[in-house]
């Protein structure tokens, strides 16, 4: 491999497999839960909204910028959203400085397609002049520190920013103060991934880089489903989707609860 | 998806047409060719309603650079390639942050159903290049990438059989077109080692309930079904001609 990549001790590999034919893993939880989860609301200040997620010790920021720019031809009375992950090498040894990846490009473009294809942002509400200006919102992932999973911690991080970004009137002169972005639904992800003939929820590294399948499903509070990305070399049998799709449902709900209550809280 | 429906566009019709007179699980039609190319070790040719596709594979061979070679595996790389004049809008050379990921995933899944095991140090190459595109190019390509790699004489678990299935004006719709695929409200790739019941590419963009996926898991199930007869079909005729039976 060109890229530098993570080693997993055998030993330690074969302890993990072992542990997850006992339904355990190696931080104790079940193949169901969640690492903890804190996000910090407005962490970027210079950002119209941001967030700081940490998921187990995986953390990202993400940042939303907003700021006025030309339409698309094909898309006049459209706004522009823009979604862009960096695999910043304070994340891990094996993160290389350089433009992003083919896996910074899947995280940002798995990200983009769970909120653009549920329509939470609703582009058709950012138009200043249709056909010549509109507000592009631009959200931008910065992974800090990598201990797997950083999907679903990007997709809490964007959430959260999203929900407390304020479009910055005021700056551009068309009204006195910033006006909060409205979403139309809160959707979230939840990734598995299959490690042996296992399927566990929010894999860790090692979990991550063991297993032969992973994948996640965008959900939004109504239940629609708005992205479903499987990567990796393993296969996946259809009573498994039954499984990955009602443990969306539960999972992304719990998830929206976390988001909102961060909310409330800051 | 991602296209405003031009007002009174109607996708399907009162009789459960399409604009191009399919039913809903109605695949458009298929052609698929294999040694197709002089030089490639393996390749094949799939016309799927209007999407044209040419996939060479090359391989096993030596990896270069030395130091990306995997001692114990042989490295599977994938290229999935739109030509310039493949669209409407002409596409500009080079890869798409789009591209980049539909190579990714299909460079992921094939190193799992090729047994890379056999060949340390070496590289599977697939080169897929879309012709001429009318949504669904990444399952036609996957469909025409696992006859090319039988072609080269790979050894693999199976073939690998691709199809997508999406959401039309409110109904689960099996193979999309272009114009299905802009104003329709959802898509569904995805492929499968037809005779294990494995899946093993999977994507979906748009929106759909729980239900309507389980609709369209089956429709498409069903569908990889036919297809992979028409793959196994496409290879009998191969060595038939090569055989000169």
């Amino acid at each position: 491999m060109a890229e530098l990549e993570e080693i997993i001790p055998k030993l330690q590999a074969n302890y993990v497999l072992e542990l997850a034919s006992k339904g355990l893993r190696i931080d104790g939880r079940d193949f169901d839960s969640y690492r903890p989860i804190s996000i910090e609301i407005g962490f970027a200040e210079k950002a119209e909204g941001s967030a700081k997620v940490s998921l187990g010790a995986t953390q990202v920021i993400v940042g939303v910028k907003v700021s006025v720019g030309s339409p698309f031809p094909d898309t006049p009375d459209r706004g522009i959203l823009i979604t862009n992950a960096e695999l910043v090498p304070t994340a891990s040894p094996t993160f290389e400085p350089g433009p992003p990846n083919e896996n910074a490009i899947e995280l940002s473009r798995i990200i983009d397609r769970t909120l653009r294809e549920s329509n939470a942002i609703p582009l058709d509400k950012l138009v200043i002049e249709e056909g010549r200006e509109v507000w592009e919102v631009w959200i931008d992932i910065h992974v800090i520190d990598y201990d797997g999973n950083l999907i679903d911690a990007s997709m809490l991080g964007a959430l959260a920013a999203l929900l407390t970004t304020k479009i910055p009137e005021d700056r551009y002169g068309y009204s006195s103060e910033p006006r909060p972005l409205e979403l139309t639904c809160l959707p979230l992800t939840t990734t598995f991934v299959k490690l042996g003939d296992y399927l566990m929820i929010d894999p860790n590294l090692i979990e991550e880089k063991l297993s032969s399948v992973r994948i996640t499903v965008g959900m939004n509070e109504k239940g629609i489903i708005s992205s479903i990305q499987k990567s990796n070399h393993g296969f996946i049998d259809f009573d498994e989707v039954e499984k990955i799709i009602n443990k969306t449902k539960i999972k992304t709900s719990e998830l929206r609860e976390i988001v909102l209550r961060s909310i409330r809280r800051s | 998806m991602s296209m405003q429906k031009p007002p009174g566009l109607k996708l399907v019709d009162e009789n459960l047409r399409r604009v191009d007179g399919r039913r809903l699980d109605e695949l458009r039609p298929i052609k698929m060719k294999v040694g197709v190319l002089n030089r490639a070790d393996g390749s094949a040719y799939i016309e799927w309603g209007k999407n044209k596709i040419l996939v060479a594979v090359y391989g096993p061979r030596e990896l270069h650079p030395r130091y990306m070679q995997d001692p114990t595996k042989a490295v599977v790389r994938a290229r999935y390639n739109m030509a310039p004049f493949s669209t409407e809008e002409r596409v500009k050379p080079g890869p798409t942050r789009r591209s980049v990921e539909i190579s990714k995933l299909i460079a992921e899944m094939f190193s799992g159903i090729i047994f890379i095991e056999e060949f340390p140090r070496s590289a599977i190459d697939i080169f897929i290049e879309v012709l001429q595109a009318d949504a669904g190019t990444r399952t036609a390509g996957i469909t025409a990438a696992s006859l090319a790699l039988a072609d080269a004489g790979i050894p693999m678990r199976g073939l690998v059989t691709a199809c997508a299935a999406g959401k039309i004006d409110g109904y689960i719709a099996l193979d999309l077109n272009k114009e299905e695929d802009n104003y329709g409200e959802a898509d569904m790739p995805m492929a499968m080692l037809v005779k294990e019941n494995k899946i093993v590419y999977w994507q979906m963009d748009g929106q759909m309930t729980e239900e309507e996926v389980r609709t369209a898991i089956s429709m498409i199930r069903d569908a990889c079904e036919k297809l992979y007869e028409m793959q196994k079909e496409a290879l009998k005729k191969r060595y038939i001609e090569l055989e000169g039976l």
